[in-house]
């Protein structure tokens, strides 16, 4: 019967397209990441800058560093400078202090998250301990470096940066360590 | 149309006029669409009933300020249920039953394209929804995260039962879609000879329209709740931070579903309303042809839109003012269709009949949710407003008088031609009143101390907040009791009353009012002409 030949046919398209939509869900999650990355939304930062810039004397910014442990995180974790002040350009150094304070090595990952956002892709960091996974042995303290330069771009009306990193227990997710590094922060 | 077309007088017909098998198989083997339609309308009204007993639960605890009947943590199971409960229990099924009934009578086809998925479409949901309230009686109780289930509330820190929430959740999603596409078979292929497209009764546009919405973000809601149960089960990272994911795209696909689904539980309710006006105002549709546009637009509008949920989520400026303009550009279409409505009635013989008074409060009452609305568009307000009972105002004022209302006229409209008998108007005048009055006392309070700043989903509050939320929990026992009452006017008129014309409705247009009262089991077996 014709009438049944063509319910089957728009039925398979409808179906097809409740699959293509089940797709587009997944499909937001690296699309969702591009913008980010893009745009320099939602606090998220580039990977590693490989560039340099001219220092920019006649203008200063306040850089404040926060550190956040995130839940059933037991490590000490702290900034070693609570601010600075850095002229755009300019490459600064700065030390975060980790230590591992249970009783079984483990393994963390830092994630960055600049504030306010929109200033989040003129926060250039050319080495960072976000990059990387840590692993300490019980008891075993690091200080780990972030090395960062402002961008000469930045709008005139950010006076003042917050970076803030939380610090993630992954021991028990482990292996892929290239994985995350790849991420970057 | 006005003709009574009398399916039985043919001879040659009669092996296939029969009538429902008998017994308890009968509805659970039934591929008849008004027995569908009818497990549907029942179903949706039981869980109305079990999501309205949860919000009773909400409102005695917000009686008085301070912690008196239960627990936060249950508190918390009951808002998150009552909001799932509504939302994919109560009004989703409930149109879904509305379109099962009312969609093959309007075009004039002998029944939906497509009977045996409808029978499993049905049946899925008591499933599901079994699954979703036994979660309540599980160790860590129910899912309490609010029914919008944000993770990592919802992954990180979500109660154990969370993965029967989550399945429940794909269940619903899978009737849903199968609904869906059973819909727009039906409109598509079954519609009469002579049943243009620009000829359909307008509920059976809004039906297609949602049915399209349907089928594109039930699928995302599905690969959402996938996410979360990979994240909770399998080690991977969506929505967590520490494994590189983000908690914030949880929120971006959960409203990519979350707000064409608001227009999925109001367009129907468009279309009923359009078919009720006209008939108690004794005058055609006003601008029928820009009615179908206003709503495909608003179709369109609410896939971009979805970002105003998130305003206070750190979104840039350009996002914050283009997802404000979009939403604000919403307002046009619906404006369309409001003075639509009013235009019909413009100068019309009105009559009040119950379906009618619930029309009317409908386009009164949803223009004040829609009002409240537009205020939440506006993005630097809405840093004031957000997560605020202003919200809750907002979206009770065009769920409950929108998609309730328009249910509840849709039920008085129909219920002669499925019961056979009419309704006591009576009862059904005295029902709409109590509905109004609690459904306002309730609701329109919660404007006031949302804006003096009480947040949303708190089982204890400040002092300053306690003589209106006192309101508003009269209101809702108002309200919630008041619904008992309408079941009982429904069984009433079920076992009897004054037998219901072919056309009890003297204004009223269409197919459905061309078969007999109560409407037989078979109908349209040979399609009737349309001009």
């Amino acid at each position: 019967m014709n009438e049944s030949r063509s319910i089957k046919r728009l039925v398979i398209r409808l179906l097809l397209m409740a699959v293509v939509m089940f797709a587009f869900g997944f499909a937001l999650v690296p699309l969702y990441d591009v913008m980010c990355k893009a745009f320099g939304i939602n606090g998220k930062t580039a990977g590693q800058y490989e560039g340099s810039q001219v220092v920019d004397p006649s203008r200063q910014v306040r850089v404040q560093f926060l550190s956040t442990n995130a839940v059933d995180m037991v490590w000490d974790f702290y900034p070693k400078t609570a601010e600075v002040q850095v002229n755009p350009g300019a490459v600064t150094q700065v030390l975060f202090v980790a230590q591992n304070t249970s009783n079984h090595a483990m393994t963390a990952q830092a994630v960055p998250s600049i504030s306010p956002a929109e200033a989040a892709s003129y926060f250039h960091k050319t080495e960072c301990f976000c990059f990387t996974q840590q692993m300490l042995q019980p008891g075993e303290r690091i200080e780990m470096p972030v090395r960062f330069i402002v961008d000469r771009d930045m709008p005139a009306d950010v006076k003042h940066l917050t970076v803030s990193y939380t610090l993630f227990d992954i021991t028990a997710r482990m292996p892929p360590v290239a994985h995350v590094a790849k991420n970057g922060g | 149309m006005s003709a009574v077309i009398d399916d039985h007088g043919h001879a040659g017909h009669d092996e296939h006029a029969h009538g429902p098998a008998k017994g308890l198989m009968r509805w659970v083997l039934t591929t008849n669409h008004k027995d569908i339609g009818t497990m549907y309308l029942w179903f949706s009204f039981s869980m109305f009933l079990l999501g309205g007993s949860f919000a009773m639960v909400i409102r005695a605890e917000l009686f008085q300020p301070g912690l008196q009947i239960v627990e936060p943590a249950f508190f918390n199971q009951m808002t998150t249920m009552h909001g799932l409960i509504m939302v994919f229990g109560a009004v989703m099924p409930a149109f879904v039953g509305l379109a099962n009934w009312m969609i093959p009578l309007m075009i004039g086809a002998p029944d939906m394209a497509l009977p045996r998925m409808n029978n499993f479409s049905f049946w899925l949901l008591p499933a599901a929804f079994l699954m979703l309230v036994s979660t309540l009686f599980m160790a860590g109780g129910g899912p309490n995260f609010g029914w919008t289930f944000y993770a990592p509330l919802s992954t990180t820190y979500a109660p154990e039962s969370v993965t029967f929430f989550i399945f429940a959740i794909h269940l619903m999603g899978i009737s849903s879609i199968m609904g869906a596409i059973n819909v727009i078979a039906t409109i598509l292929n079954l519609r009469a000879p002579g049943m243009t497209l620009m000829k359909m009764p307008l509920f059976v546009w809004t039906w297609l329209i949602t049915a399209f919405l349907l089928i594109a973000v039930m699928p995302v809601l599905a690969g959402c709740v996938t996410m979360m149960l990979m994240d909770i089960h399998f080690g991977t990272s969506f929505f967590s931070a520490a494994g590189g994911g983000d908690p914030v795209l949880f929120q971006h696909v959960f409203w990519f579903f979350g707000h064409p689904e608001v227009y999925i539980m109001i367009l129907p309710a468009f279309g009923a309303v359009s078919s009720i006006i006209p008939t108690f105002s004794r005058k055609p549709l006003f601008g029928y042809t820009s009615m179908v546009y206003a709503v495909a637009a608003i179709a369109f509008l609410s896939f971009i839109v979805w970002a105003h949920h998130m305003f206070v989520v750190g979104i840039p400026l350009v996002g914050e003012l283009f997802f404000m303009y979009a939403t604000m550009l919403i307002a046009v279409p619906t404006g369309v269709k409001v003075f639509n409505w009013v235009s019909t009635m413009w100068q019309g013989s009105l009559t009040f009949e119950t379906p009618m008074l619930f029309a009317v409060a409908f386009v009164i009452l949803f223009s004040i949710g829609g009002f409240s609305g537009l205020m939440l568009a506006i993005a630097p307000a809405d840093f004031q407003y957000h997560d605020t009972y202003f919200v809750v105002a907002h979206f009770h004022y065009v769920l409950v008088p929108g998609a309730i209302f328009g249910i509840f006229a849709s039920a008085y409209y129909w219920l002669p031609k499925w019961t056979g008998h009419m309704y006591d108007e009576t009862l059904g005048k005295l029902h709409f009143w109590l509905s109004f009055v609690g459904m306002n006392m309730t609701f329109f309070p919660m404007h006031f101390v949302g804006l003096a700043g009480m947040p949303r989903r708190v089982p204890d509050y400040n002092l300053q907040f306690a003589d209106f939320n006192m309101v508003s929990s009269i209101g809702a026992f108002l309200f919630g009791t008041t619904q008992i009452f309408f079941l009982f006017i429904v069984i009433k008129t079920i076992r009897g009353g004054e037998p219901a014309p072919a056309k009890p409705w003297d204004g009223a247009d269409g197919l459905e009012w061309t078969i007999p009262s109560p409407a037989p089991y078979h109908t349209f077996t040979t399609p009737p002409e349309v001009k």
